[in-house]
Parts: structure tokens; sequence; C-alpha cells
């Protein structure tokens, strides 16, 4: 049972990951994506192909598989963002995108096609994955509070204005996608270490979705609301196993709820804080007396 | 002084069309530095789209715009800005879900040059910046009279105050040239000769050179030496605040026979 309930933390800490990535991307620069489970592919694919045929280093295969997924996402990002694309056609891109790199996995030889990769290494655990986690909100968080980050706010917020205040519109979409996309893939390769066995179907735009509705169930200009939207995503499931095929019905509940009652997702604008907490407090007695 | 060294805005013959609509046809004119000159004329003059022009949110159709004499016609509108181009909105454009300071503060980022990777491990000297930039910033919401909602979210706001932050945010930047879109729009007589005040002083304070879009003949008539006037896309008089009110074209067009001269402020 304990190892049960690792297992779903495990996996609940790789998406978690990728989210964090992703909540830089949507949530902070306000841009869409449907496509993510294409960097979180190429970061699985990169690692485990290192670690499974080159027989590389864990930790060096983890950073190429990274670098992969950063290195597609910035040309993936180059012509479409340089384009200017509003924001729902760069969304409708990169689902188109995120399905083309799926069928590349199922017909490339390195890959093995549709048969995926089994008895990769399994050297992804907690400790790593808690790591891993912690330094990617830790890179995140410092992002967004420099001038860099503030660029990407600028842009989600109001981009002519942005542009009027000297920001590199392109450049700054360019960098937090190229970042997300880093997260993504860093991701991947920890998912590909962790269950020792990958294959095209996995990566489907089921996933991308998923990770998207995380950071907008989290809230938008959020770290830790897409964080412990992702936690909820993945462990409501497993908690729900029992109910069997309900057990989606009531994530989709779920997710349904929260636009209703918290359109700016659980964390809108805000982060996770002890004033916050105290605030909730604070709140609940006024809430009292009236 | 020679013509070519204080001129900071100078519109030769410059041109717009959208498609065959001409928005703007052979503007000329020039600012010379320190100068405060206003833009009037009726809605749909082409006012704003001169300053979409200078700003390079257009392309031109014609012409060129020089700064300080050198081209700037062409140029993305984020370099125009780093060049020392400065802009307010009609229709008010902040970070309406940042914190006042924010808004100031991505301004003053303009300047702002440390790299990237040390954005990412957020560097001691980075945290210093960070501090130093906050403390700018609060000076400029001090400027404009804000600093005491420098926490507030920039859209709960009252409007005209939303305009001042919008001044403050243009004047982080560190303009030469600053450009201000109808910022009394909407205000009360008593609010729009306090808005002329504070243009007037951030004029002086900050050195500047001005060119102010405004509708309110009185906030005009007392701040700017010099008035441009448009009418249809092209220019309809140039000339000082009092050869304007008796210019028999401008008061066909644009200020009404009846219009009297409005007194100093």
């Amino acid at each position: 049972m304990l190892e049960y309930i690792f297992g779903v933390i495990s996996l609940g800490l790789i998406y978690v990951i990728a989210t964090t990535g992703l909540a830089v991307f949507t949530g902070f620069t306000g841009l869409f994506s449907l496509g993510h489970a294409a960097f979180f592919a190429i970061g699985a694919y990169t690692a485990a192909i290192l670690t499974y045929f080159y027989g590389w280093n864990f930790y060096l295969a983890l950073a190429a598989g990274a670098a992969a997924g950063g290195l597609v996402g910035f040309l993936i990002g180059y012509p479409t963002l340089k384009a200017k694309l509003r924001t729902d056609y760069f969304a409708i891109a990169t689902l188109g995108f995120g399905e083309a790199i799926r069928v590349l996995l199922e017909n490339l030889p390195i890959t093995q096609g549709a048969r995926g990769l089994p008895g990769i290494r399994g050297e992804t655990n907690l400790p790593v994955l808690l790591v891993s986690a912690a330094l990617v909100i830790w890179l995140a968080r410092n992002l967004i509070r420099s001038r860099h980050g503030r660029a990407a706010v600028a842009i989600r917020e109001d981009f002519v204005a942005a542009e009027m205040m000297g920001v590199d519109i392109f450049i700054g979409r360019l960098r937090s996608l190229t970042f997300s996309a880093a997260c993504a893939g860093l991701a991947g390769g920890l998912f590909a270490h962790y269950f020792c066995f990958i294959q095209p179907s996995m990566f489907t735009s089921y996933m991308s979705t998923q990770m998207t509705a995380a950071v907008v169930a989290g809230g938008m200009g959020s770290i830790s609301g897409p964080v412990v939207a992702t936690l909820i995503f993945i462990g409501i499931p497993e908690a729900l196993r029992v109910a069997n095929i309900w057990r989606l019905v009531a994530y989709g509940l779920l997710l349904v709820l929260i636009m209703v009652f918290r359109p700016q997702g659980l964390m809108g604008y805000r982060e996770f804080s002890l004033d916050l907490v105290k605030g909730w407090f604070g709140l609940a007695r006024k809430g009292g007396k009236a | 002084m020679s013509a070519g060294e204080t001129n900071v805005l100078e519109l030769q013959g410059v041109g717009k069309r959208f498609g065959g609509i001409t928005a703007c046809k052979d503007i000329s004119f020039t600012l010379a530095k320190g100068q405060l000159m206003g833009l009037i004329g009726p809605n749909g003059a082409g006012k704003t789209t001169a300053f979409n022009l200078i700003t390079g949110v257009y392309g031109l159709s014609e012409g060129r715009i020089l700064l300080e004499g050198a081209q700037l016609s062409g140029q993305r509108p984020d370099r125009i800005v780093r060049r020392g181009v400065a802009r307010t909105f009609q229709n008010i454009r902040l970070f309406r879900n940042l914190s006042v300071l924010e808004n100031v503060v991505i301004a003053l980022d303009c300047h702002e040059v440390y790299p990237l990777h040390a954005s990412f491990l957020r560097l001691p000297f980075v945290r210093r910046r960070e501090k130093g930039l906050r403390e700018e910033a609060f000076a400029y919401l001090e400027a404009v009279g804000l600093a005491d909602k420098s926490g507030a979210r920039a859209d709960a706001m009252p409007y005209g105050l939303q305009r001042k932050l919008e001044i403050a945010r243009a004047l982080a930047l560190k303009p030469k040239l600053l450009l201000l879109d109808e910022p009394a729009a909407g205000m009360n007589p008593e609010e729009s000769y306090d808005l002329a005040r504070l243009v007037r002083r951030i004029h002086d304070e900050f050195h500047l050179t001005t060119l102010l879009i405004e509708h309110h003949m009185d906030v005009v008539m007392a701040l700017c030496e010099k008035i441009f006037v448009m009418n249809f896309g092209e220019k309809l008089a140039e000339g000082t605040a009092e050869a304007i009110q008796q210019d028999p074209s401008v008061l066909k067009a644009y200020l009404g026979e009846g219009f009297k001269r409005a007194q100093h402020i």
C-alpha cells in the first residue's frame, strides 16, 4: 500500500515538473499549448535512447532530454511566434505539432515504432523527483520575479502596451516556450526511467490537455496553484480507482466545478503563503459575523 | 543653435493609407527640444494614427520620421521606445492584474540589463537591482501623486488615477519625447485643470519634449505654445494658441464660431 501511495506521489511529481513549466508559458505569458505532450515525449525518448542504447549516465541523459525538449520548443516557437499568431491559432498549431511528433515516434527506427522501448533502467526514485521538482519550481519562481518574467507578464496582460514598454514580444514568448518545453522534456526523461517502458501512444493530446487543464484550474499567474491542481488531478482518479470508469466522470465534474465556482482558478494571480492562509481565516470570521 | 540639433521630432510628408482610406496625408511638423505642442482636430482626423506612426505601431506609407535627426520610421515599436519615445493610450492600457508599483517597474525594465541566467539563479546582484528598481518606481509614483496607491491593483483605481499611472509608466521609460493621447478624456473641468498642471510640471521637471492630443481646449490652449490642427487626415493649421483661436478655418472645422478665448492656468 505504501509503495502504491509513493507511486501516485511520484507520478504527481513528474506532472508537477511539466506543469510548472507550462504555468510559466500559459499562466504568466498568456499563450495556450495543446501539444506539450510532444515535448514530454521528446524528453522521454531522448533520455531513454541515451541510457538504453548508448549506456549514458542517468543524470546526463535527463539533462539531454530537457535540452532536447527545450531545443524543439525553440525550433517550433521560432516560426510560429515570429508570425505573431493569435493565441488561439497558436494553440491549434501546437495541437498539430503534438500529433506530428507522435506519428514521427511511431515511424522512426530508433524509437522502435509503436512497440516502444521496454526495459529502460528504472533509475527515477522519489528523492530524485523531489529534488527535480523543487529545482524546477525554484527556477520558475526566480524567473517570474525577474525582469524577464515581468516582460512575460506584461505580454500576457496587454501585448500592445508591453511593446510600448520596450518589451520584445517575440523574444519574451519564445523564452517562456523554450523554458516550458525544457521542463516537459525533463519530466519526460524522469517518466521514462520511472515506468521503464515508453511507447508513442502514451503521449497523446489527452496528456497535453491534462497539463493545460491543471494550469487553468490551478490559476493563471500562479505557480503554486497549478502545482496543487496537478497533485489533485493525479490523486483523485487514483483515489477513485474503486469507482472504475466513473472516476473519469468525477475528474470532469471537478474541472467543471472549479471553472464554475472559481473561474480565476484555485489561485488566480496569487501564491500560497502564510498570509493567505491567515486571510482565509480572517475572511471566515468576517463571514460569520455577517 | 542649428535647427538640426535642437529638433527632437521631425515629421516629413508623413502619410498613411489603409487600403483606399487615407488616414494621414502629407503631415509635416517639427518639435524643438523642450517644446510642448498640442495636436488637435475633430474625431477621426488622424491624430491617434499620427501617434501610431511615430511609435511604429503602423508602418508609414509615405514620408519620414526623425528623432533627434536620426531615422525612426521602419523600426519596431519596442526599439523606438528604447530610443526615447514614450506614449500613453487614449483607451487606458495598463497591466490590469498587476499592482500599481509593478506597472512602473515593467517600464523601468526597459533600461535594465541583467542577463537571463542571473534571473534564473536570482544572484545577489539581481536581488539588489530588484530592490533598487522598486525604490525608483516608487519615486515615479510620487512624481504623479500615486505613492499611497503603490500596492493597489491597477484596475481597482478610479479612472483619473489610472491615467496618472499611465503617465508615471511612460515617464519611467525615461523618454526624450512624451506622447500623451487625450490624458484628460472623461474628466470634469476641475480634474482636467489638475491634470494640465501635472503635465506642465512633469514636462519641466523631466526636461521633456511633449506632444499632446486633447479635446479639452482650455487645457490645450493653456499648456501648448504651439498647436497643430488636423482635419480629415490633413494639416488644417499650425501656429501659436492665439493664432489658432482666430484662424477662420479652425473655427469653422473644429472649435466652432462662438469659441471664446481660454484663460491661462
